[in-house]
């Protein structure tokens, strides 16, 4: 089943705060501890696809409205 | 856009494409984006003027679309006062921090607040002088370490933190004051609410509209953003209730 919603993540504009990470209510985004932005900081992305229900949780807690938030449109 | 879906939520087109100077998980960067997100949200942003403190939000007019004046340290109120009467039509808001408006700028804060002036006032309590390196402010919490009180502050020698929005409410000039908390997704919604209220009450010409934003410091603090939300939300709101300290209006709709 496709995921409820999902997140876009601007790699230069995520400062790697971890607030995001922290209020995901299901806990679908991660920080890449194996990479960093041009700032060196490690950013966040949605590390799992398939549980994002696109509360916009991690939008609205993101100091620097680095993310997007998309959800499903309600069936017609 | 992926098909079957539709947007949620962006970035505000009032919040400038700028990278924010601001240390990651700083509240500043958060409190920018809602007051934006609501200027957008009114199409108030031809018809808005913010002031900018001394502090690490000094250069706020870097970031918010609308037009801006930076204030001497302390003195944002006495700007807006000049700015806010001679343009009665424009919504005329202050920006400052507890270093800012509650130590060097305490009379102009209070004065105008008496006064009655007709500007929203939003004071962004983190406790700490965060620009000039973590000082202790008039805010700091008993016991709390900063750079000028390495054993903690001791209220024997230095008083007692202040509570500004439960002062500026005894205040007659004051029509609304609240204080309010960006620790959670929810916390920040209600936060927008009370923006926009702020506006409203100011368009109606009630008198000062304060609000009192509980914030962090990591970089002061000396902990991480994460960890920072267990302070903001264990100790700071135990002393900073939150909550309407008042509202005019509140008979009246
Ligand atoms: C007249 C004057 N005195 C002192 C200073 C030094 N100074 C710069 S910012 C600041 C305090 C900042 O703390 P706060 O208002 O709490 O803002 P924050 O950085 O915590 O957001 C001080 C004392 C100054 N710039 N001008
Ligand atoms: S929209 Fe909600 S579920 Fe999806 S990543 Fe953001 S917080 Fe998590
Ligand atoms: S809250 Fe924003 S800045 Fe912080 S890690 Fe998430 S995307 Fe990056
Ligand atoms: S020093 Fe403190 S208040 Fe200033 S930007 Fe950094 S975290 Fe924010
Ligand atoms: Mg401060």
């Amino acid at each position: 089943m496709a995921a409820k919603g999902f997140v876009e993540i601007s790699v230069e504009g995520c400062k790697g705060c971890g607030l995001c990470v922290h209020h995901c209510p299901v806990k679908c985004l991660s920080l890449k501890m194996d990479d960093t932005n041009s700032f060196g900081l490690h950013y966040a992305y949605l590390s799992n696809e398939e549980t994002c229900i696109g509360c916009a949780n991690c939008a609205v807690i993101c100091p620097d409205a680095a993310i997007t938030v998309y959800r499903q449109s309600k069936a017609v | 856009m992926k098909d079957g879906y539709e947007l949620v939520y962006k970035r505000p087109a009032t919040l400038l494409d700028a990278r924010m100077h601001y240390c990651p998980g700083c509240f500043h960067s958060t409190m920018h984006k809602i007051i934006m997100e609501v200027v957008e949200e009114m199409g108030i942003e031809e018809d808005t003027i913010g002031v900018s403190p001394v502090g690490c939000s000094v250069f706020a007019y870097n970031y918010m679309d609308i037009d801006f004046q930076q204030a001497a340290h302390g003195r944002a109120c006495a700007v807006a006062t000049g700015i806010k009467r001679s343009l009665p039509d424009k919504f005329v808001f202050t920006y400052q921090g507890d270093g800012d408006l509650a130590a060097i700028g305490t009379a102009e804060t209070i004065h105008s607040c008496n006064r009655g002036e007709n500007f929203t006032i939003f004071f962004i309590n983190n406790a700490i002088y965060g620009m000039t390196g973590g000082q202790m402010a008039p805010t700091t919490l008993e016991g709390q370490k900063t750079s000028t009180s390495p054993y903690g502050r001791d209220i024997k020698n230095v008083g007692h933190p202040l509570r500004m929005a439960e002062m500026v409410s005894q205040l007659p000039g004051v029509a609304y004051c609240e204080r309010l908390v960006l620790n959670t997704p929810a916390n920040v919604r209600k936060a927008k609410k009370s923006i926009k209220k702020a506006f409203e009450i100011q368009k109606q010409g009630l008198g000062m509209t304060f609000l009192e934003v509980v914030s962090n410091c990591p970089s002061g603090w000396k902990c991480s953003p994460v960890e920072s939300l267990d302070f903001v939300g264990e100790d700071m709101l135990k002393y900073y209730p939150l909550g309407v300290k008042k509202d005019v209006t509140a008979n009246s709709n």
